[in-house]
């Protein structure tokens, strides 16, 4: 079959590979290329070396305290989303009515766009704030904390659903011995459904992890990074100095390879985790 | 021991109608103030409309601030919301169509043939799925730019391009796991592989297909800044029409945000509330494979 099938290389693979190729590769490439160059438009790019790379962290004031700003935001709501979540499912899976209803309105924010969104909470956090005479853009602290709540909102209910479905693939036979041997509901939390559900704990932290972390359209439409960039997250910084600061294109670029590696690296942790995991079991 | 559970079932319930209260309330007072005048809003955004000038005496007069669907009215012919809504609609159609059809042909032939060509093209699919948009988002523009990629059908080519790595890698999951017998009998029986792929295959991955059109729904769907760099002005889907109406000058016409939010948001329940099985289980299945 195999040969049969590979005659057909091009009808199969084509159209993907060369929208890949103009959407993706060729863009990737030259995006690396560029970060080493300093540039307005592609023509008139050329090399720089690693100038960007220290700008990037020396003649720029805004990229560290970014990265700060979003590793904080970004523990902040892997912690307070995975808990919520996972209190939720627990509540959710017990035997009483009305339970698919309740999942469905947890659920329903996700869908909902990360632009709507931001103005959705922009209204209700300035009216809110307007009780002490002060706004979002007050302080760059009202921003992140605002972001944290907005991503609570959308973000639970997705994770929800995914503890539900390990909670409820834990066979009833175990948690029913566990109560016969005369575990409390806490034991058979702590012993049982926490260790059982362990993989839908991993693919959730990084779901999270890695959806804060890359943050932009809410970013957007919440402050745009109001005051100044007080509460601007990494995305966002990138795309300010890409588009707002003529002459600065390299140095946005160099800054969209750093995010690009710590995303890679992450994403490496968590297939390291997953795979270990796959061997023990 | 059973009563107890039934008295702690009804607190639960309570609390959770209470949560689902909290839920449900930001979209509510939207839907609120968008029948309130525009001065009305970003003041005091949590009192109803008040449908008569009223006289409240010491605390002055309180004026009506109900308008019907003004805001709605307004905020339509503002964004030309049913034009950004038919191009939504239409990328999102397309887009999630030729990513399913191109995406499951492309995994079916590279799990099924053993390459080096296969190999490398699993492995850029998979490398692709970690890089985040910011890394390619100038030289992608520029790309699309030179190409004429800068229109609605243009923008297609993007999507399938840059959706394609995480649609491939999960119809490989699903490929992987269906045995290959089958489809090395229906080639036996002379069948093509075309003919192969679209009458055994293809019909055997519609779990899959579900999961990967409804990941790719809610992404385009949804999706601002590519869209945004890549057409801009002159093709705006809904995310940027809404962008715009804060992009102006001064003030922004609060109302008109209102209504084009609740306007923003009703597709979205509509879709949720007719495939609500599909799209929980299809996130899930997303969620554990990818």
């Amino acid at each position: 079959m195999q040969k049969n099938l590979r005659r057909y290389w091009a009808v199969f693979t084509l159209p993907t590979l060369i929208c890949f190729i103009i959407a993706f590769l060729i863009p990737f490439i030259l995006g690396f290329g560029l970060s080493f160059a300093k540039f307005t438009t592609v023509m008139d790019a050329h090399f720089v070396g690693f100038s960007n790379y220290i700008k990037a962290f020396s003649g720029d004031d805004t990229f560290l305290p970014a990265l700060l700003r979003t590793a904080v935001f970004t523990v902040a709501c892997v912690v307070l989303i995975n808990l919520l979540a996972f209190l939720f499912a627990l509540l959710l899976t017990r035997k009483m009515r009305g339970t698919n209803f309740f999942r469905t309105v947890f659920f329903m924010p996700n869908l909902i766009g990360g632009i709507v969104l931001g103005y959705i909470w922009q209204l209700i956090f300035n009216g809110i704030l307007a009780k002490y005479s002060l706004t979002l853009t007050s302080d760059g602290k009202y921003g992140i904390i605002g972001l944290i709540i907005l991503m609570c909102w959308q973000m639970t209910g997705y994770m929800m659903v995914i503890y539900i479905a390990g909670l409820q693939s834990i066979s009833p036979d175990l948690i029913e011995a566990a109560v016969i041997d005369g575990a409390s509901p806490w034991q058979t939390l702590i012993h049982i459904k926490i260790p059982m559900v362990m993989p839908s704990i991993t693919i959730c932290m990084f779901m999270t992890l890695t959806n804060s972390f890359k943050l932009f359209d809410q970013n957007l439409s919440l402050t745009n990074g109001a005051p100044g960039d007080d509460s601007a997250l990494v995305a966002l910084d990138i795309y300010k100095t890409f588009y707002n600061r003529p002459g600065y294109e390299g140095v946005g670029q160099a800054k969209a390879v750093i995010f690009a590696v710590i995303l890679a690296v992450i994403a490496i942790v968590q297939l390291r985790l997953t795979r270990s995991r796959e061997v023990e079991a | 021991m059973r009563k107890q559970r039934k008295i702690s079932n009804t607190i639960i319930t309570i609390i959770l109608i209470f949560l689902s209260f909290l839920y449900i309330a930001p979209i509510l007072i939207v839907l609120m103030n968008s029948f309130k005048g525009k001065l009305f809003i970003s003041d005091q955004p949590f009192v109803f409309p008040t449908f008569s000038k009223q006289d409240l005496g010491a605390a002055g007069i309180q004026p009506k601030t109900f308008v019907e669907l003004k805001n709605y009215w307004n905020g339509v012919q503002k964004i030309h919301f049913w034009n950004a809504f038919g191009r939504s609609v239409f990328i999102t159609v397309a887009g999630v169509a030729i990513i399913v059809l191109f995406t499951s042909m492309t995994a079916w032939f590279i799990t099924r043939t053993k390459s080096h060509y296969s190999n490398t093209l699993y492995y850029l699919f998979v490398f692709s799925m970690v890089i985040p948009f910011q890394m390619v988002m100038y030289s992608m523009t520029k790309v699309a730019n030179a190409l004429h990629l800068d229109n609605p059908l243009g923008i297609l080519v993007l999507y399938l391009g840059f959706g394609a790595g995480m649609s491939v890698f999960m119809f490989s999951g699903f490929i992987k796991g269906i045995p290959v017998s089958i489809e090395e009998a229906a080639i036996i029986d002379g069948c093509s592989p075309l003919q192969c792929f679209f009458r055994i295959v293809f019909p055997v991955m519609k779990p899959t297909v579900t999961t990967v059109a409804i990941l790719n729904t809610m992404w385009i769907w949804n999706d601002y800044l590519m869209p945004y760099l890549v057409m801009g002005k002159d093709y705006p889907t809904i995310p940027i029409a809404i962008q715009y109406l804060q992009g102006g000058y001064g003030s922004i016409d609060m109302g008109a945000m209102m209504a084009m939010l609740i306007l923003a948001i009703i597709p979205i329940i509509v879709f949720y509330v007719a495939c609500q099985k599909y799209i929980i289980r299809g996130v899930v299945t997303g969620a554990v494979k990818g």
